[in-house]
């Protein structure tokens, strides 16, 4: 599967994924969440840049678990917890949050 | 004559086997997990130093950095090449047998 | 316990092995991991795949403490064939959470003896 944005091919799995990490940007995540009708607020961008360091630091896409206590750790307890995350990401936050930030699919993800 | 070897010593024993049969004067290389078999104070070194009195061994150094093996670790007499060093020492032998 | 005999790069027994343990450590198994024969190099610190074109997976190890997989036992005998020590590992560490987030060590180097005993409490074994 693939789109179009920019004039530029992007290459994804048949769930959407990104093929190619490199070739992620801002504009990428917009138009995945925008295809979600989703509108990307300054809550979730702190989640997408959190994801995009995690990957970067140990080279996985964290489980919701530990996504969870991950972001409970670093932006506070109000943050880290499933209420919060599924609010901003209903579809699952580190499923959907994974895919916006051009992550392949979390691992222990059915 | 070129010989690579891309097996551990620890799990094969293709280097062992290689190293009997290789002719005074061959060259040896080790790739992939074959670089194992250049750690200095390994179960394997004996074997090894004992072959470098009769044989050349070379590891490719691109599989000893992806293994987290510095230089320093390997036993001394051992040289690290690198893809263009690979290159060099099969354009300089007529021969290349691959213990896999 | 998942049992790791093989070097991390030659083979897809670590990688497959590894995202194996997420998956299970993901839905909350509880579960432990041994590092005997050349298992023991999936953890030497500093490796660097770049020039072989291959991914550097060894990073996700470090991520094994937010899965609450925190006890990693490794062979003594199968490092000291290797010539390695424990300082070749990577410091691989969790934190306790009900101990105020201590960090703590992950890695526990048993000799031969302590390992076939930690085997024989195990209800299910995996090897990779």
């Amino acid at each position: 599967m693939a789109f179009e944005l920019n004039g530029k091919t992007y290459e994804t799995d048949e769930e959407g994924y990104l093929a190619n990490l490199g070739e992620w940007d801002s504009d990428v995540a917009a138009y995945m969440a925008k295809e979600d009708d989703c509108d990307l607020s300054e809550n979730h961008w702190e989640v997408i840049n959190f994801l995009r360091e995690y990957y970067d630091e140990y080279q996985i896409a964290p489980a919701v678990r530990v996504l969870t206590k991950a972001i409970g750790k670093k932006l506070g307890k109000d943050k880290g917890n499933s209420k919060y995350l599924y609010e901003l990401f209903p579809y699952g936050p580190a499923k959907q949050a994974c895919k916006y930030a051009g992550l392949p699919k979390p691992t222990g993800c059915v | 004559m070129l010989h690579t070897v891309n097996k551990s010593p620890f799990e094969s024993s293709s280097l062992k086997t290689c190293l009997s049969l290789a002719r005074s004067g061959s060259d040896v290389l080790l790739i992939e997990d074959g670089v194992y078999g250049a750690l200095a104070k390994s179960a394997h070194a004996p074997l090894v130093t004992e072959a470098l009195e009769a044989v050349r061994v070379y590891a490719l150094e691109p599989d000893l950095k992806a293994r987290g093996l510095s230089g320093d670790r390997l036993l001394p007499g051992i040289e690290v090449v690198g893809y263009d060093g690979f290159v060099d020492l099969a354009c300089a032998n007529d021969k290349i047998q691959n213990w896999l | 316990m998942y049992i790791n005999r093989h070097a991390p790069c030659g083979t897809v027994y670590a990688v497959e092995g590894l995202e194996v343990v997420l998956i299970g450590a993901a839905f909350e198994q509880d579960v432990c991991m041994a590092f005997v024969g050349d298992g023991v190099f999936q953890l030497k610190q500093d490796q660097d795949t770049a020039e072989t074109g291959m991914k550097n997976f060894s990073p996700a190890y470090r991520a094994l403490g937010d899965y609450e997989v925190n006890r990693l036992y490794v062979e003594r005998e199968s490092l000291e064939e290797r010539g390695l020590t424990e300082d070749d590992l990577m410091p691989l560490t969790w934190e306790d959470e009900d101990d105020d987030w201590a960090e703590k060590p992950s890695i526990h180097i048993v000799d031969r003896a302590q390992l076939s005993d930690l085997i024989e409490e195990q209800d299910i074994l995996l090897n990779f």
